[in-house]
Formats: C-alpha cells, structure tokens, sequence
C-alpha cells in the first residue's frame, strides 16, 4: 500500500501550519520528515494517520493494505504512550483485543513481537519498572503486534539519551532488514535521518512548505560504512535548514 | 600550598522523612498534660473535661450498651448515604467530563448545588422522605454526590490526551478506551475526592441526627452538649474523630490496592 498525500494544507484558528504538502510514500520504503521546531512535522504525521482532519487536501491509501493487517497506519510517539496501570503484556493485549483473536493467538503474537524487540523476560513488568529504551521497544513491539502496513514515528527516539537511541536506531534498521515495513519518522535529528531514511523531506518554517526531497540511494545495513557520504548528506541538510532554524528560533522569541 | 577545604554539603531539609510513633506521641503528650493541668487545677473543670472522665464515660457508655445504639444508626446511615452519593457522583462525572451535552447542561446546576450547605435542605428532604432514615440518607448522598462529582469529571478531564489519542491510534473501541483508558486513569482522582466526600458526610451526618435523631452520636453529642456534660461531649467528638480516621484508613487501602502501578 502507498500513500499520496495531496495538496494538504493545515491551519489552527488563523495559523498556518501547513501549506501545499504533496508527497508519495512508497511501500517499503521510510520517509525522513525534517524540520526546524513549530514546523508542522508531528502535525503533519497526524495527518497522514487520520488523527487531525486537514483543513484542504487529501491523504490517499493507494492500494490495499495487507490482509493480516490489523491497524494499517499505527503510531509510535515520541513519550511512548503505554498505560502505567498495565504491565508489558497487557498493553500489548490491548490493541489486540478488538480483532477477534482467541486467546492463543494473541498469546503467540505477543510471544513473538517481545522476541523480536529482545523483551521476552519483561512481560510482567510495569512500565515504571523500564528504562526509557525499554519503554520505546514495548512501543514498537505494540506497534509491530498489529501487523502495520505503515508505522507513522514521532520523534521515537527524542526523549532517550544518545547511546540508548544509537541501539534502538540499530534495532529498527535490524527489524526493517528482517521485514520489511513502510514508514514514516519525523524528527528533528539529522543523523537519524540520514541513518534510516530512504527518502528525507526537509520541510521549511511555518507555515511548513517541503523544501526539498533527498533520496539516499545507500542500503540501510551498509549506511554504518558510508559515514563520509552521509556526514555529507546531513551537512547538506543542515546548511538547507540552519536559517530556517534560526528564524523559527526569532519566531518563538516575538511569540 | 592553596588552603584545601571540603565542598560544605548545601541540599539540606525539604525532605520527607517517615518518623514512625511520634504521630502517637503527640496525643500522648497532649492527653496527658492536660490530665495534669485539670488534675491540679491549672485548667478548670468548666473549659475542659479531664482525659480520665472522658474515658470513664466512654466506659459507662460502653457498659450501659449504649455505645453500639448509637454507633450502628449512625455507621449505617453515613455508609448508606455516601455510598449512595459516592456512586451516583462517580456515574455523572464520568458522563458529565465525557459528554460536551450533558456538562454544558448540568455542570452548571452541579456547580450551584455544591456551595449550597446541605443541612439547610434538611426540611425539605423531611418533607420528600420523611423525618425517619430517608431524609438522613438524602442529606448524607447529596452532600458527598457533588464533591464526587467534581472531582470525578476534573479527573477524566486529567487524563493524559496522548493515551487516548494511542487509544485511537490503534482503534480501540469507544468502551475500551473509558475502560482501559479513562477509568484507570482517573482513579487516583476519583480516589482521593472520595476522601474529602467521606469528611463532609460525616459532618453532615451529625448535623442531621442533631435535627432530629433520638439514636445516633450526634444525637449523643447535641444532648451531652446541652447539659454541657463536657466529658460525654468529648466521648461523641472522639468517636466522630476515630469514624472519620477509620474510613480515610479503608481509603488508603483501596488506594495501596488500586494504585500499586504509581510508586
């Protein structure tokens, strides 16, 4: 499934959040939004999954989304979002109880995601009981539990410290390799982006208005060997951004 | 050679600490000075009772039987009422803080009705419910309804959005996210406008059984107080005291029990 998000524009009251956005998502492939702070990047993420309505403009499934999907477009945010009263396997259990699963099968997907996100032994655990890193793989193991056709990832990694976010981004490039998912991951940290994204879009300030579309053309599992191409890449992407930056900095100060 | 000097810890105070028996010692020391001061004649007998005649009035009490004929009908009614009103209240909160029409249109009545004092409504419940338990029940619910009802739609309107809005994002069912989502995540409040509902019940509890009771504490304390018998005065206010600390002790439960996942 692809999704094309055509023409959307995007207001609050009488600001512009979003002007003119036209993209394609491809199957397969993760998009990179870029952008400085107040640029509309996590609006426009919410978006894309249905939960803002845009005020012009369209986002378009082309395509079915796979049948064993259960959630085609499913998030995963940047404070996690897991229920503190629920320990791991029941916020998993969660999302999976409206889909007329029996109880093995959702004892076996669940098995499975922890397994795939290196969590097996912490099914009981509360969420206050984890790290932060854990917490965000409890996210993606939830995420990943409903078969998604697109993860939509906001800022994922923003609120971890540098080393834990360099494995989780290690972890998800692993998890693309095995299976390959669509996705869409807004952040503002151009290393991640040049890292994961196949395609990164650098969106302008507000309102947000796509500056320009980089494609990187390098397989994720080799991106670790190229970090001259990419340190390129991201200087390339900073020099586009770093006025933008500095008058979205001016712009919070008139605010 | 510079002058070498420790780094003088500043962080000092502002913590809690857990200092077990003190509480206890408190009332001790209180009890027994003013034992003292009324034994020797630093106080008079006319502005305080005696600690030992208290309790030996709270023996006599005990001994005559009296003590459970006031205890239950009052125990009952503050536990019929409050239950009633605690319900009641926690129901149209939740309906109140999840429906933009039903708190556009009872919000503000419930707002109205909660500085009103309860006990001038008395008469009017003893008209609708008659002068026997129904009106003290009536009092009792009405007064604990509209603090619970507060608190109960503050707490829903608390509830972390970006849970509702995963909620949403994994298509969880309207009656999943109130009861996966929205009830577990007002608990805490909901939990602890029951605490100040209980208080209130109390004191209204007393007001009513002072109106018209013949069996009740209050009715224990209005007549004790009329004869200005300061003893079994302070029996009464003791055993509204230890009523109070005991259902506020069943709400710290339900809160180690319901709340584990906090601390």
């Amino acid at each position: 499934m692809d999704l094309h998000i055509e023409n959307i524009s995007h207001s609050y009251e009488k600001l512009d959040v979003l002007k003119d956005i036209n993209l394609l998502i491809k199957e397969k492939e993760i998009v990179c939004i870029v952008g400085p702070s107040g640029c509309g990047k996590s609006t426009l993420l919410r978006l894309i999954g249905g939960l803002e309505k845009p005020s012009s403009g369209k986002v378009m499934q082309v395509g079915e989304p796979s049948t064993t999907s259960l959630n085609p477009l499913t998030y995963i945010f940047q404070d996690f979002a897991l229920l503190p009263w629920k320990n791991v396997y029941d916020n998993i259990a969660l999302v999976l109880e409206n889909h007329n699963l029996s109880k093995s099968e959702i004892d076996s997907i669940i098995k499975d995601v922890l397994k795939r996100t290196k969590l097996s032994n912490f099914e009981k655990a509360l969420p206050k009981q984890l790290s932060g890193g854990m917490k965000q793989r409890v996210a993606i193991a939830r995420a990943l539990s409903v078969k998604p056709s697109v993860l939509l990832m906001d800022e994922p990694l923003s609120a971890l410290d540098s080393q834990t976010r360099e494995l989780l981004l290690e972890d998800l490039i692993s998890l693309w390799e095995k299976e390959k998912f669509t996705a869409v991951y807004v952040t503002h940290n151009l290393s991640e982006a040049v890292r994961l994204g196949h395609k990164i879009v650098v969106l302008g300030n507000r309102p947000g208005q796509i500056q320009k579309i980089i494609d990187i053309n390098i397989p994720l599992k080799e991106r670790k060997n190229h970090r001259l191409e990419l340190d390129e890449k991201q200087k390339e992407l900073w020099d586009m951004m770093r006025d933008e930056a500095l008058n979205a900095d001016k712009e919070i100060l008139h605010a | 050679m510079p002058e070498k000097k420790e780094v003088e810890f500043r962080a000092k105070g502002f913590v809690y600490k857990k200092i077990p028996f003190l509480g206890a010692f408190t009332f001790i020391v209180l009890i027994v000075l003013l034992e003292i001061g009324t034994r020797y004649n630093y106080i008079s007998d006319l502005t305080l009772p005696r600690p030992s005649g208290v309790f030996a009035a709270f023996v006599e009490l005990y001994d005559s039987g009296l003590l459970f004929e006031h205890l239950i009908p009052s125990f009952t009614r503050l536990v019929v009422g409050s239950c009633l009103g605690i319900f009641l209240g926690i129901i149209i909160g939740i309906l109140i803080a999840l429906f933009s029409t039903l708190r556009a249109s009872f919000l503000p009545l419930i707002s109205a009705l909660f500085p009103v004092p309860k006990i001038a409504l008395l008469p009017l419940f003893v008209i609708w419910f008659g002068i026997d338990e129904g009106s003290k029940y009536a009092l009792i619910a009405l007064g604990t309804f509209t603090p619970t009802v507060i608190a109960t739609y503050a707490a829903v309107d608390n509830v972390d959005r970006n849970l509702i809005r995963m909620g949403q994002s994994f298509g969880l069912s309207w009656m999943s996210i109130v009861k996966n989502i929205i009830l577990p995540g007002s608990l805490p409040g909901i939990l602890s406008g029951i605490r100040i509902s209980l208080a209130i019940g109390i004191i209204l509890l007393v007001a009513a059984e002072m109106l018209g009771a013949s069996y009740g504490i209050g009715a224990y304390v209005l007549e004790a107080g009329s004869l200005y018998d300061l003893e079994r005065l302070f029996v009464g206010v003791s055993i509204l005291s230890a009523m109070g600390v005991f259902l506020s002790y069943l709400v710290a439960l339900l809160e180690k029990k319901l709340l584990s996942w906090r601390n």
